[in-house]
């Protein structure tokens, strides 16, 4: 048995009113990649936070027990001294500094008054060698993309003698091929003796690459999955998480599906920076009443630039062709028409472009349509008031009134503060971006839910996702996009997750 | 009241709690003569073009914390091209007026086009209106001082000075009655807004605030307003500019919690991203504030040289400070979205009140300046610390 590298023991932590971590142990070996796993909310971020001294030593109780040695880390740099190193789910590089810049940030080379620019540069080539980045580390961070960023990270913390790698939920923003690349990554590392700890909520992942998997609920550790000796299904995985078996992760749905509500036709949008660049190459697809249609792809592929140039140009430029709504066609000019014309975009980022976080839920609720609940431009509080319990009431978002701030409100619940505000605004044909992205499964089952109650209503609902499993579970048809092309269109009954995989990879540009 | 409802009460009315202490502190300390009757008329006369920026300026901070640094220039340059047109040119005093505020609004419409559509930085925006517009006042005004005591419907109207008050129609001898009287009007009306807000929310069934707290809430403000009528009225009655500023607190606190433009505001300082993609034009937002912006400094303008009986090339200098410190201390955001016009005006008040304090205890100016600034960065200091749990330094 190999050596015990890191035992936390009996992590007991309170904030005010909770009891976030409640007799939590962890014991991770030498050598291997453990997974951390649980809802949002379980408790693992805080485990890790505590780790890294984050929250110093004495505001828990417990013990830390790294290489042998009990540790009182009262900041990160304790932690980092020893040689465990976190890297958070938000990228923390400065976007105009260069790769080795940002990979020595706080931790420079030469002396604190004659930086050594050779040194910096040099060792960032070697470590960037070492992660299997080929860019130069004079390049700026804002010029690469968010899967190489992630790798920056990695480097980053190797600068530092890492020992023990904690990864926040690395996967979370990268598509499909660049999370393959960085788990590989992983397991190249632990070849060579590395120890990491992985927080994820793609199971996939969990099961391809750990040795072992903690689950944490409610701030307590369930159990440790070891793959040598236990079966680690994702079945086996959720049932830890949510304490019960989730036979089925989507709920069922009757079809009932009319006439083409919204057809797009030969649609070509030009990038607005770049405008060489062509993000979405003559695009056609329709989606008809009461059905679900899935746009699937890997990120980057032109499916949120798809939608929001067809959301009244909010993205792009140089757009050209048809849209229909009802087999009228529509010309679109800003986001006002397109709401007018009841079409609405619930955006993939909801912190970023979708909620006004300091405003509480009924000012989110009833800002895209605040026409509904004014007359002649003076705003009948009392009666925004009413549609913001009604909606709260109708998607079950749990908050203690409508007065919250969204700021202070889980992920689960602000998108369904965004959902909310979509309906409220009473679109026939919604647009969803990655509606379930960075929130828990039972929120998620939620979302469906209320999925499939908008189209019992006889609206249109087009769902991009990365999610293949969710694509495949919820939609009726899957259109599937690759390098800004529609490059094939499945029924439900004919797709399954290598079908659309293989629709990606035949259409990908050689040598990309 | 558990120990978290007082914390919660006490971060909810802080500026107007340290109002009143700081009154009380100055009440105190100069024997209690600032709470004469004639230095609660002069605290209003005095500080009218404050209340009236401090409206403005509230709108461009909402939208991102965005100030306008053009301001005092603008008040000089429109003070100064209204008495050349009055006294230079006769210009009879209504068309003035209106030129005036037309003049406000092409400077409003000028700057707003380089910040909501160009999108310049305001800061620099405004910096250059503050050199250009004081610029003009001089040439215009050709160094010199004019004066407009001659224009007496003029000063009467939207002066603050020694005989600038609305007549006592009424008749009360000693005390103003017509003063008194519009005070106890203003209660009535207050008190019955309220009602019937809370017996609406009854009928409809939305959640209403607990009986107690309001009618306190609802008797301590009438106090107020009586207190404050009586004292105006033992002093010449209501000053004219109080009408003023009194229109322009009362529309502006209507469109700013009222209306959806008003939502607008806070919704771009909030996130203008999903403000833009919930399908509103944050460029004709950012232009409203700014064209506001315009139309209010040139009413300041006028107060001004109505107040001071001349235009002068000095006129303004700071007051851009003053609009801005009193929404600061008001409780507006520096990173926008939060704010409101009664906060900016308590906050005005304050930085009014310690300045006049200052003054009868016969404290030197420069150490006013001192004081003053050392409120405004203790004010955004509490904001800020309260905010973060009470943590007085940030994480690092």
């Amino acid at each position: 048995m190999a050596k015990i590298l890191l035992e936390m023991k009996n992590i007991t932590k309170t904030f005010p009113g909770v009891k976030a971590l409640d007799n939590v142990n962890l014991k991770v070996e030498e050598g291997e990649i453990h997974a951390l796993v649980g809802e949002n909310g379980a408790g693992k971020s805080t485990l890790m936070n505590v780790l890294s001294g984050i929250y110093p030593y004495g505001t828990y109780s417990g013990d830390i027990i790294y290489n042998g040695e009990t540790c009182q880390f009262n900041e990160i740099k304790d932690s980092e001294a020893k040689g465990i190193v976190i890297i958070h789910q938000e990228l923390a590089l400065v976007p105009y500094m260069t790769i080795g810049e940002n990979m020595f940030l706080g931790n420079e080379r030469g002396h604190k008054y004659k930086l050594d620019w050779n040194e910096t540069f040099g060792r960032a080539g070697e470590l960037l060698k070492t992660v299997g980045l080929q860019e130069s580390p004079q390049t700026l961070i804002k010029d690469i993309g968010v899967g190489k960023q992630q790798l920056v990270e990695i480097a980053k913390a190797l600068a530092k003698n890492a020992k023990l790698l904690i990864l926040d939920e690395p996967t979370a923003s990268l598509n499909e091929t660049d999370s393959k690349a960085l788990l590989d990554l992983l397991l190249k590392f632990k070849e060579q003796g590395m120890t990491s700890i992985i927080i994820s909520h793609k199971l996939n992942e969990v099961s391809y690459v750990a040795d072992k998997i903690t689950v944490i609920r409610d701030g307590a550790t369930i159990e440790t999955l070891d793959k040598k000796t236990d079966e680690i299904s994702e079945a086996r995985i959720i049932q830890g998480m949510v304490g019960r078996e989730l036979s089925d992760r989507f709920p069922g749905r009757e079809p009932h599906i009319g006439d083409v509500m919204l057809e797009i036709k030969d649609w070509s949008v030009y990038h607005p920076l770049y405008s060489e660049r062509k993000v979405v190459d003559n695009v056609s697809m329709n989606a008809r009443k009461g059905e679900v249609v899935g746009i699937s792809g890997l990120m980057g592929a032109g499916r949120t630039e798809l939608a929001m140039s067809v959301f009244g140009k909010s993205y792009g430029d140089n757009i050209s062709g048809h849209l229909y709504m009802n087999g009228e066609e529509l010309h679109l000019n800003s986001v006002h028409d397109a709401i007018k014309h009841k079409i609405a975009y619930v955006t993939e980022d909801r912190k970023g472009n979708g909620l006004i976080l300091s405003n509480p839920i009924k000012i989110n609720t009833t800002l895209a349509n605040l026409e509904g609940v004014s007359t002649h431009s003076i705003i009948d509080k009392d009666k925004e008031y009413g549609v913001a319990v009604e909606y709260k009431e109708k998607l079950k978002t749990k908050c203690p009134t409508v007065e919250q701030n969204v700021g202070n409100l889980s992920g689960g619940n602000q998108q369904k503060v965004l959902l909310a505000k979509w309906m409220f605004a009473d679109p026939d044909v919604l647009i969803l971006d990655e509606p379930t992205r960075g929130i828990d499964v039972g929120a998620k089952y939620e979302i469906y839910c209320i999925i499939n109650q908008l189209v019992a209503e006889g609206k249109t609902v087009i769902m991009i996702s990365s999610e293949l499993p969710e694509i495949l579970g919820m939609c009726d048809r899957i259109y599937v996009m690759n390098e800004g092309k529609m490059v094939g269109e499945l029924d439900r009954s004919e797709a399954t997750q290598e079908i659309i995989m293989s629709h990606i990879l035949k259409s990908s540009s050689k040598g990309a | 009241m558990n120990k978290t409802k007082v914390i919660d009460f006490i971060k909810k009315y802080t500026m107007i709690l340290v109002l009143i202490l700081i009154t009380a502190f100055f009440a105190w300390r100069t024997g209690g003569a600032i709470l004469l009757p004639m230095n609660v008329s002069s605290l209003i006369s005095q500080n009218a073009y404050v209340f009236i920026l401090a409206t403005g300026m509230l709108l461009c901070i909402l939208t991102g914390g965005n100030i306008d640094l053009s301001v005092g220039s603008v008040v000089c340059f429109v003070g100064a091209v209204g008495a050349v047109l009055m006294v230079n040119m006769g210009v009879n005093m209504v068309v003035a007026v209106i030129l005036m505020l037309l003049l406000g609004l092409v400077i409003g419409a000028w700057q707003a086009f380089w910040i909501a559509y160009v999108r310049i930085p305001p800061f620099i925006v405004t910096l250059a209106g503050m050199l250009m517009f004081r610029g003009l006042s001089n040439t215009v005004l050709e160094g010199m001082t004019i004066s407009v005591k001659e224009c007496t419907t003029f000063v009467k109207l939207f002066g603050g000075g020694a005989d600038c008050y609305i007549p006592d129609v009424l008749g009360g001898g000693s005390i103003n009655m017509t003063c008194l009287v519009a005070g106890i009007v203003a209660i009535i009306i207050y008190v019955i807004a309220q009602l019937r807000s809370r017996m609406n929310k009854i009928k409809k069934g939305y959640e209403t605030e607990k009986f107690a707290p309001m009618i306190v809430k609802t008797v301590l403000l009438s106090a107020v307003i009586f207190v404050f009528s009586l004292q105006l009225a033992k002093h010449k009655g209501i000053p004219s500019v109080l009408i003023w500023v009194l229109i322009v607190v009362i529309v502006y606190s209507y469109i700013t919690s009222n209306t959806t433009v008003g939502r607008y505001f806070y919704a771009v300082g909030g996130n203008e991203k999903a403000t833009k993609l919930s399908g509103i034009n944050t460029n004709r937002v950012y232009f409203l504030a700014y064209l506001n912006m315009g139309l209010l400094a040139a009413l300041a303008g006028m107060v001004t040289i109505a107040r001071m009986t001349s235009a002068q090339p000095t006129y303004g200098q700071n007051y851009e400070m003053d609009a801005i410190g009193s929404c600061f201390i008001g409780g507006a955001s520096a990173y926008g979205g939060i704010g409101t016009v009664p906060g900016v005006i308590v906050g005005a008040v304050l930085m009014g009140v310690i300045n006049m304090g200052m003054s009868l205890m016969g404290v030197d100016q420069n150490m006013q300046k001192v004081v003053k600034g050392l409120v405004l960065l203790a004010a955004v200091i509490f904001d800020v610390v309260s905010k973060r749990g009470g943590k007085l330094i940030a994480k690092d």
